[in-house]
C-alpha cells in the first residue's frame, strides 16, 4: 500500500490526468443515464476525437520544442479539400489521392519553419501568416462549387467506416463485433508479454522496479480496462478505421519520443536549446522536422475530416489548431517547452472532445460549452503548474 | 560637514555557501575620482550593489552614510532619490528609443495629461553638453557607437541630478578613442562638483585618472591609496590585487606532456556582426597532447569568444586565420563537427548553456553522445541507464539515482555531470571554461583529479580560468588574453599571479 502510494505522488501528474478523464466520463454516464458510455456513443466520441487527436500529436512536438503552428486549422481544411477535388474532379485513385495530400502537408510544414529555423521569425507570427494563406487558399478551392462531395466509398470509410468482421456469427456471441474482441485480445496479450520483458531486462541490469505483487495488479487493471473498452467497441460496428489510424500515429509518435534519438534531440531542444546545440545537436534541422511532421499531421487530419464529413466545406478546419492546443496543454504539455508526452496529448484530447461530446449530450447550450471547456484547460494547466512546483 | 561624501563601514554580505563581502570598509571623499580595483570576484560589484540598493538594506551587514547621514537603500529607486548614480556594464538603454526619450525615461516632463516632448528635448540638449556629446536627442540610441551610447548612460543619471556617479568597468567594451574620451568627461564631470567610483581592470586608466584607489580582494578591503601621499605603480597595485599564497590545494600531476602538437591556431581573429566589433585579433596559439594549457585574462578579454569559435563557431562570428586540429586544417561550421572530430567544450555557465536542467542526469550525460547507446537511431534504454549508472559511480556524483532531475542537484554535482558528459564523447581536447565556478573547495578538488586522470590518458585540455592560484596550479602552460588577443605566454612552473596579471591587464 505504501510502495502504491510512493508511486501515484511520483506520477501524480500523469495519473491525475487518467482520473480526470475517468472522472468526466463517470458523471457524463450519471447525467445522461447510462447514453454517454454506451458502445454507440462511445464509437462516435472516438471518431469525433480522431482528428483533433492526430494536431494534438503533431503539436505536442511543436510545443516541447518551444513553438506554436497556428496555420494547421485552415492547412487541414485547406489539405481535405484537396484530396475532395483529387478524387471528385480529378478522379484520382484514392492512394494516390491520400499520398499527395500528406506530401503536400509535409512540404506546406516545412515552409512554416524555414522563417522560423533560419531567420529567427517567432513561429507565432510564421503561423500566423500561414493561418490567413491556408484559409484563402481553402476559400479559393471551394470558391467555384462551395461544399464538394466526395462519393468515394474507399475514401470515406476513413471517417466513417469500421473495419470489417471476419468472424461474424449469429449464434457465437451474437451482436458483438468478434475481429474487434478478438484484436483486443491481442493488444492485451501483447501488452502483458511486453511489460514482463521489460521487467525482466531492468532486473537484469539491476535496476528499481515494481514489487511482484503491485506489478500483477497493475497488470490485471490495465487489462481490464483494455478488456472493458474492446467490449463497448466490440457491441456497436467495432472497431472504425479513424480510431486504427489514430492508435497507429499515437504508436508510433510516442516510439519516436521515447525510443529514438530524434526523439531525445527533441526534447534537448526543449529543455534548453543554447546547450544541446552545444552538445553538437543541429537544432535547425530538428526545428525544420518538427514543422514538417506538424504539416504531415495536418494533411491527415483533413483527410480524416473531410472524409467524416463525406465533403470539403469552405469552413473545414476552423479553430482546428486551437482545440489541438488545447488538448496538448490539458495533456501537461509544458508552456515552457522541454515537457510533454504524446500519450498525455491522446488522453486530452479524449478529455477535451468528452467534455464537448457529453454536454452535447446533456443538450447544454453551447456558451456554457465554451465556458466549461474554459474552465476545464485552466484547471489543468494550474494542476500542472502546482503539481511541478510541489516536485521541485 | 565632513568632506566625505561616503562611508562604508563594515560592510558584511554572504550568499548561501560564500561571503562575498568580509567587514569591508569604503571612505570616498567629496569631489574625487576614485578606483576600485580586484580580481574577479573580489567583490567590486557586489559592494556597489549594495552601495545602490539592489541588495536592499536588511540584506547585509553594516552601515552606509552618504552625505553625513546614515541611508538604509531597499531598492534602486531609493539610492537614486538620494543621489547615487549607478551605471553597469551591459548598458541599460532602449535601443530603439530615442536619446531623450531614453534620457527621461520614467521622469517624463509632463504638461497636463501629455507629455511636453520640446521641454524634454531642450532639457536633453543641456545634459549632453555637460558630457559633450553633440547629436541630436532624437537619434535612436540603437544608431549610436558603444562609446557614445555609454556617455548618454551618464547624461541619464545626471539628469536625476546625481552627486555620486558610480561606473561598472565603463571602458570594457570601447575602443581607445573612446576610453581617452571618457576619461575626460570625467574629469569634466568632477570640475562640475560630480564624485565618481570607477571599477576597472584596465590599470593604465585607472593610474591615468585616479587621485584615490582602493584595493578589493577575496571580499576584503587591502588598503586604499593616496596618490598625492602613496608611492603607487603597476606593481603595487597588482601586489595588493593577488597576493594571497596559494595554498596546496591542487593535487599533483605526474604525468609530463607529450611534444606531439595537438591543436595549433595561427593568426585567429574574429569579427561579431550582432555588435558591430572584433573580439577577438591575431590569436596565436598552440596545445600538446597531454597539456593542460591554461588560458587566463580578465572577464571580456575575450576567452569564452576564443573558445566558442574555435568549437563550431555558434555565435556566427566572421572568423579569419588557421586552426590546424590533429595535425588538419580544419573550419568547424557547428559544433557536432567539432564534437566529431574530437573536440569537446565545457561551458562557463552550466546552468545557462551546459545541461538541460529540467532533464535526468542519465538523459543529460548521453546528450551529445547518443549514437554511442543507440543502434539505426534507437536508443538503447538499458545501455543508456548502464552508461550513466558507470559514470555517476567513477566521478563518484552524490545523487538517489541516475533519474534525478540535474536541476536538483549541487554545483559540483552539475559539474561532474558535464564532464561526463564529454566524457562519454571521449574528445582528444577538452576546452574546460572555468571547471571551478561556484562550487565548494572539496568539489574542486575531485575536478582537479579528474584533470589530471584525464591528461594522464592522453587527453588535453584547454582550461579557462578567473582564479590566478587555479591557473598556477593546474597549468602546464598559461596563455594569457587581453583585449582579444594573446598578450603572452608563460611556463607555469616558473610564472607568478605578478607576472599573469601584468599581462592581462595590458591593452
Amino acid at each position: 500500500m505504501n510502495e502504491l502510494l510512493t508511486v501515484l505522488k511520483k506520477n501524480v501528474r500523469e495519473y491525475g490526468m487518467y482520473i480526470a478523464l475517468a472522472v468526466i466520463m463517470a458523471v457524463f454516464t450519471i447525467l445522461s443515464k447510462g447514453v454517454f458510455i454506451s458502445s454507440r456513443n462511445i464509437a462516435n466520441l472516438l471518431n469525433q476525437t480522431g482528428y483533433i487527436a492526430v494536431l494534438a500529436v503533431g503539436m505536442t512536438l511543436v510545443i516541447i520544442i518551444r513553438h506554436i503552428d497556428l496555420s494547421v486549422g485552415f492547412l487541414s481544411g485547406f489539405l481535405g479539400a484537396i484530396a475532395a477535388v483529387a478524387l471528385s474532379q480529378w478522379n484520382w485513385s484514392v492512394w494516390s489521392a491520400l499520398l499527395f495530400v500528406l506530401a503536400l502537408g509535409t512540404i506546406a510544414g516545412l515552409l512554416t519553419s524555414l522563417p522560423v529555423a533560419r531567420l529567427g521569425i517567432p513561429a507565432f507570427v510564421a503561423s500566423l501568416a500561414g493561418w490567413l494563406i491556408y484559409r484563402g487558399a481553402l476559400m479559393l478551392v471551394t470558391a467555384a462549387t462551395g461544399t464538394i462531395i466526395v462519393t468515394n466509398e474507399t475514401f470515406n470509410a476513413l471517417g466513417n467506416g469500421y473495419i470489417p468482421d471476419f468472424f461474424a456469427s449469429t449464434t457465437f456471441l451474437p451482436g458483438l463485433h468478434k475481429t474487434t474482441l478478438l484484436l483486443g485480445v491481442i493488444a492485451t496479450v501483447i501488452f502483458i508479454l511486453g511489460q514482463i520483458s521489460d521487467r525482466k531486462r531492468k532486473l537484469q541490469y539491476n535496476f528499481e522496479v515494481l514489487s511482484n505483487g503491485l506489478f500483477v495488479t497493475k497488470l490485471i487493471f490495465l487489462s481490464v480496462i483494455l478488456g472493458l473498452i474492446t467490449w463497448i467497441l466490440s457491441g456497436y460496428n467495432g472497431m472504425s478505421w479513424t480510431v486504427v489510424i489514430m492508435l497507429v500515429v499515437v504508436l508510433i509518435y510516442d516510439f519516436i519520443t521515447r525510443r529514438t534519438v530524434v526523439g531525445r534531440h527533441i526534447y534537448a531542444v526543449g529543455g534548453n536549446p543554447e546547450a544541446a546545440e552545444l552538445s553538437g545537436i543541429d537544432v535547425k534541422r530538428i526545428t525544420m522536422a518538427v514543422f514538417a511532421s506538424m504539416g504531415l499531421l495536418s494533411g491527415l487530419s483533413g483527410i480524416l475530416f473531410t472524409a467524416r464529413l463525406k465533403s470539403a466545406t469552405p469552413q473545414a478546419g476552423n479553430l482546428f489548431e486551437l482545440d489541438a492546443i488545447a488538448a496538448a496543454y490539458i495533456g501537461g504539455v509544458s508552456a515552457a517547452g522541454g515537457i510533454g508526452s504524446v500519450t498525455g496529448s491522446l488522453v486530452g484530447a479524449l478529455v477535451y472532445m468528452s467534455l464537448m461530446n457529453g454536454m452535447n449530450l446533456l443538450g447544454t447550450d453551447i456558451s456554457l460549452q465554451y465556458i466549461f471547456r474554459g474552465l476545464v484547460l485552466l484547471f489543468a494547466v494550474i494542476f500542472d503548474v502546482m503539481t511541478r512546483k510541489r516536485k521541485s | 560637514m565632513s568632506d566625505n561624501i561616503l562611508e562604508m563601514r563594515h560592510i558584511t554580505k554572504t550568499f548561501p555557501g560564500v561571503r562575498a563581502l568580509n567587514d569591508v570598509n569604503f571612505v570616498v571623499r567629496r569631489g574625487e575620482i576614485h578606483c576600485l580595483v580586484g580580481e574577479n570576484g573580489a567583490g567590486k560589484s557586489t559592494l556597489m550593489k549594495v552601495l545602490s540598493g539592489v541588495y536592499p538594506h536588511n540584506d547585509y551587514e553594516g552601515e552606509i552614510i552618504f552625505n553625513g547621514k546614515k541611508v538604509e537603500f531597499s531598492n534602486i529607486h531609493d539610492s537614486e532619490a538620494a543621489g547615487i548614480g549607478i551605471i553597469y556594464q551591459e548598458l541599460a538603454l532602449v535601443p530603439e528609443m530615442t536619446v531623450y526619450e531614453n534620457i527621461m525615461l520614467g521622469h517624463e516632463i509632463r504638461r497636463g495629461m501629455t507629455i511636453d516632448i520640446q521641454e524634454m528635448i531642450q532639457k536633453t540638449k543641456e545634459l549632453l553638453e555637460r558630457v559633450r556629446l553633440l547629436l541630436n536627442p532624437s537619434t535612436k540610441v540603437k544608431d549610436l557607437g558603444i562609446g557614445k551610447q555609454q556617455l548618454v548612460e551618464i547624461a541619464k543619471a545626471l539628469s536625476r541630478n546625481v552627486s555620486l556617479l558610480i561606473l561598472d568597468e565603463p571602458t570594457a567594451a570601447l575602443n581607445e578613442d573612446d576610453c581617452e574620451n571618457l576619461l575626460n568627461i570625467l574629469r569634466l564631470l568632477k570640475s562640475q562638483g560630480v564624485t565618481c567610483i570607477m571599477i576597472s581592470h584596465k590599470l593604465k586608466e585607472v593610474l591615468e585618472i585616479a587621485e584615490t584607489i582602493t584595493v578589493l580582494r577575496d571580499g576584503q578591503t587591502i588598503c586604499t591609496l593616496d596618490r598625492q601621499k602613496d608611492e603607487v605603480n603597476e606593481q603595487v597595485l597588482i601586489k595588493h590585487m593577488v597576493g594571497r599564497s596559494i595554498e596546496n590545494i591542487y593535487p599533483p600531476r605526474i604525468t609530463k606532456p607529450s611534444d606531439e602538437i595537438l591543436l595549433e591556431v595561427h593568426n585567429w581573429s574574429a569579427f561579431d556582426v550582432n555588435l558591430g566589433r572584433q573580439v577577438l585579433h591575431n590569436v596565436n596559439f598552440h596545445v600538446c597532447k597531454g597539456e593542460v594549457v591554461g588560458l587566463s585574462g580578465l572577464v571580456g578579454s575575450g576567452r569564452t569568444e576564443l573558445a566558442r569559435s574555435l568549437f563550431g563557431n555558434p555565435d556566427g562570428y566572421i572568423t579569419t586565420g588557421e586552426m590546424i586540429f590533429k595535425g588538419k586544417k580544419q573550419v568547424f561550421r557547428h559544433p557536432r563537427h567539432a564534437i566529431r572530430a574530437g573536440l569537446a567544450y565545457a561551458t562557463e555557465d552550466r546552468k545557462r548553456n551546459g545541461l538541460v536542467l529540467i532533464q535526468s542526469i542519465q538523459h543529460n550525460i548521453s546528450l551529445a553522445n547518443l549514437q554511442g547507446v543507440s543502434k539505426n537511431g534507437i536508443v538503447n534504454e538499458e545501455l543508456d541507464k548502464q552508461n550513466a549508472v558507470n559514470f555517476v559511480r567513477s566521478l563518484s556524483i552524490k545523487t538517489p539515482g541516475i533519474h534525478q532531475l540535474v536541476m536538483n542537484l549541487s554545483g559540483g554535482n552539475q559539474q561532474k555531470v558535464s564532464v561526463a558528459k564529454w566524457l562519454f564523447v571521449g574528445p582528444d581536447l577538452l576546452i574546460f571554461d572555468e571547471p571551478t565556478r561556484g562550487i565548494d573547495v572539496g568539489a574542486k578538488y575531485e575536478i582537479y583529479t579528474i584533470i589530471n586522470d584525464l591528461v594522464a590518458k592522453g587527453m588535453s585540455i584547454l582550461m579557462i580560468s578567473s582564479e590566478l592560484p587555479e591557473i598556477l596550479g593546474m597549468s602546464d602552460r598559461i596563455c594569457v588574453v587581453a583585449s582579444g588577443t594573446i598578450t603572452g605566454e608563460l611556463d607555469a612552473k616558473t610564472a607568478t599571479q605578478e607576472a599573469v596579471m601584468r599581462l592581462a591587464t595590458q591593452y
